[in-house]
């Protein structure tokens, strides 16, 4: 791995009331790594980022942006740092463009950045919004302007707090070529979503956090490799009525004509399994073998009782 | 230090008043004439504060110092609560400023408010009494360090308030009786020992008595008292301000 964009050190949060956000978190994201950051609700991941971010201030150990202490080097930190917000902020008394323009202020910058502005604008699809207050804009738009505000100070490292949640197909692909584009520009992308197709098809390396642990962090080809299920569909000829013996187990999903069975890559031959199935007088018109996707593994890993082991 | 962000912040903070102008400037200036108007014309014949001054005259300070203590304290913890309450607090806090210059930048927007507010309701006293200035800086030091105290009180209870009824308790049970009860319509030598002494524990009384001395030249105490007590408590109200920014207290959870 390249030097460190983000180092988490044994980052260690309580709230009031003794719920544990974090306990003694600890990895390294390299410089350029476009990496995700996952887990369910309440795993952790929005107060690591806030923290990063200056907005929450940890409880013990510390987390280092392109090597400035986010709380002791506060001023190269969070000029190092772009953060998307999850919550749809808006600011009632200005428009986009001024919005931009404060923002761009706020860290600095003199008003040659216009140039800037006017640039993200254009990729944004913000351009006619531009004279808009933000608070008559639609959720996808203030998305947009959102995330315009967290690049106006060209952040080397961008964090996006689930930036597609709630917002439509269209938003949401221009929001991945975007983000594609960040990334190939340099820029260390650290990603949270709940989308995991988003995070299987944008993510190199994968943290997954579980009741504020890390479950595991791994390059996310070998997290899935790791996995050791995969998933045989079949569309059935009748209802479903019983299953055999040594079957019932195995059964992932099923509805009256379908079932998916989740086989052990080692232990469960699917000649067998179909032997089974034949022998107790369950035939089937369609068939096929799914590798697991990262959904199946992230299941796997923040289900209670899952392995929650972690790699590094 | 980053001075183009405390500028940026002060601009914005200018421009978030300035853009509902009838409501932050216009509706103070008003307030003060209409009391204006029915102070004078229903106290001026029947009331002498001070020998040779007509009471008119007398009121004009007080009623310029209220507003500007009002509006100043008004626009931080109005800004600061909204801000708190719509999120967007969060492009600040995300931002490479300081706790000093989050301060400077909230407080100095805070001031000029005041100061356009203490000049509108000066402004409009004309059209009843001129009055022309006995101590210019007197009045200057006093209309800058109690408009800062009050931007910085504001500051205070815009972080501390969850809610906008903690901040109005804020404004109507606290500011409100202090601003009153602090000789804007009265010399405290008009009441009665105890009151006289219970005044002279009322910060809000320093100012305006400091002020009126640079208005008109009349004061219940020495200005010098005046001063050395509204910039102790300015000292305190910014420090507490600094402690507050610099340990995120419900700003950084």
């Amino acid at each position: 791995m390249t030097r460190p964009a983000v180092r988490i050190d044994a980052v260690d949060k309580r709230f009031p009331g003794g719920v544990h956000a974090l306990d003694s978190v600890s990895f390294e994201i390299g410089e350029g790594e476009f990496f995700g950051l996952l887990g369910p609700n309440g795993a952790g991941k929005s107060t690591l980022i806030s923290i990063a971010a200056g907005l929450t201030r940890a409880d013990r150990g510390r987390i280092e942006i392109l090597g400035h202490d986010v709380v002791g080097d506060f001023r190269r930190a969070r000029a190092s740092l772009g953060v998307v917000p999850q919550e749809l902020i808006i600011d009632p008394f200005f428009t986009v463009r001024e919005l931009l323009g404060l923002q761009s202020g706020y860290f600095g910058l003199p008003r040659g950045n216009r140039e800037w502005v006017d640039e993200l604008l254009t990729t944004l699809d913000l351009v006619d919004k531009a004279g808009a207050i933000t608070s008559t804009l639609s959720g996808g738009m203030k998305r947009r302007v959102l995330i315009a505000q967290a690049l106006v100070h060209r952040p080397p490292v961008v964090v996006l707090d689930e930036p597609t949640a709630g917002v439509d197909v269209e938003l949401r692909r221009l929001l991945w070529a975007f983000t594609k584009r960040l990334h190939a520009q340099g820029h260390t992308i650290v990603l949270t979503t709940h989308y995991l197709e988003e995070a299987e098809a944008l993510c190199g390396r994968i943290a997954i956090l579980r009741k504020g642990r890390l479950a595991t962090l791994e390059d996310k080809r070998e997290l899935l490799a790791r996995h050791p299920f995969r998933f045989l569909d079949l569309e059935l000829t009748a209802p479903l009525r019983q299953l055999p013996d040594g079957i019932v187990d195995l059964v992932d999903a099923h509805t009256d004509t379908s079932i998916s069975l989740r086989l052990h890559k080692k232990r469960d031959s699917i000649s067998g399994v179909l032997e089974t199935l034949r022998h107790a007088g369950i035939d089937f018109t369609d068939l096929s073998v799914r590798e697991p996707g990262l959904e199946d593994v992230f299941l796997e890993l923040t289900r209670d009782g899952g392995d929650g082991r972690a790699a590094s | 230090m980053n001075r183009i962000g405390l500028y940026t912040l002060f601009r914005k903070e200018t421009l978030r008043f300035l853009r509902v102008a009838t409501q932050t400037l216009g509706t103070p200036i008003v307030t003060a004439l209409l009391y204006l108007l029915v102070f004078a014309y229903v106290m001026e014949e029947h009331v002498q504060v001070y020998e040779g001054v007509r009471y008119t005259v007398f009121l004009i300070p007080g009623l310029i110092m209220m507003s500007v203590i009002q509006n100043a304290f008004a626009n931080t913890s109005s800004s600061i609560i909204q801000s708190k309450m719509t999120g967007n607090v969060t492009f600040m806090l995300l931002a490479p400023l300081s706790a000093g210059e989050i301060f400077v930048g909230y407080v100095g927007a805070a001031v000029l408010r005041g100061l356009l507010v203490g000049l509108g309701v000066s402004l409009a006293g004309m059209l009843v009494v001129a009055v022309t200035p006995a101590h210019f800086l007197w009045m200057t030091a006093f209309v800058l360090m109690a408009s800062a105290l009050l931007g910085s009180l504001g500051l205070i209870a815009g972080v501390w308030a969850d809610k906008y009824e903690q901040l109005a308790g804020f404004q109507n049970f606290i500011i409100l009786p202090l601003s009153f009860l602090s000789g804007v319509f009265y010399s405290i030598h008009s009441l009665p020992a105890f009151w006289q002494q219970l005044s002279r524990f009322n910060p809000f009384f320093y100012m305006i008595d400091g002020f009126r001395f640079g208005l008109i030249g009349v004061s219940d105490v020495s200005p010098w008292l005046s001063l050395a007590i509204v910039g102790a408590f300015l000292v305190v109200t910014a420090g507490l301000c600094l402690h507050l920014l610099n340990t995120g207290y419900k700003l950084r959870n």
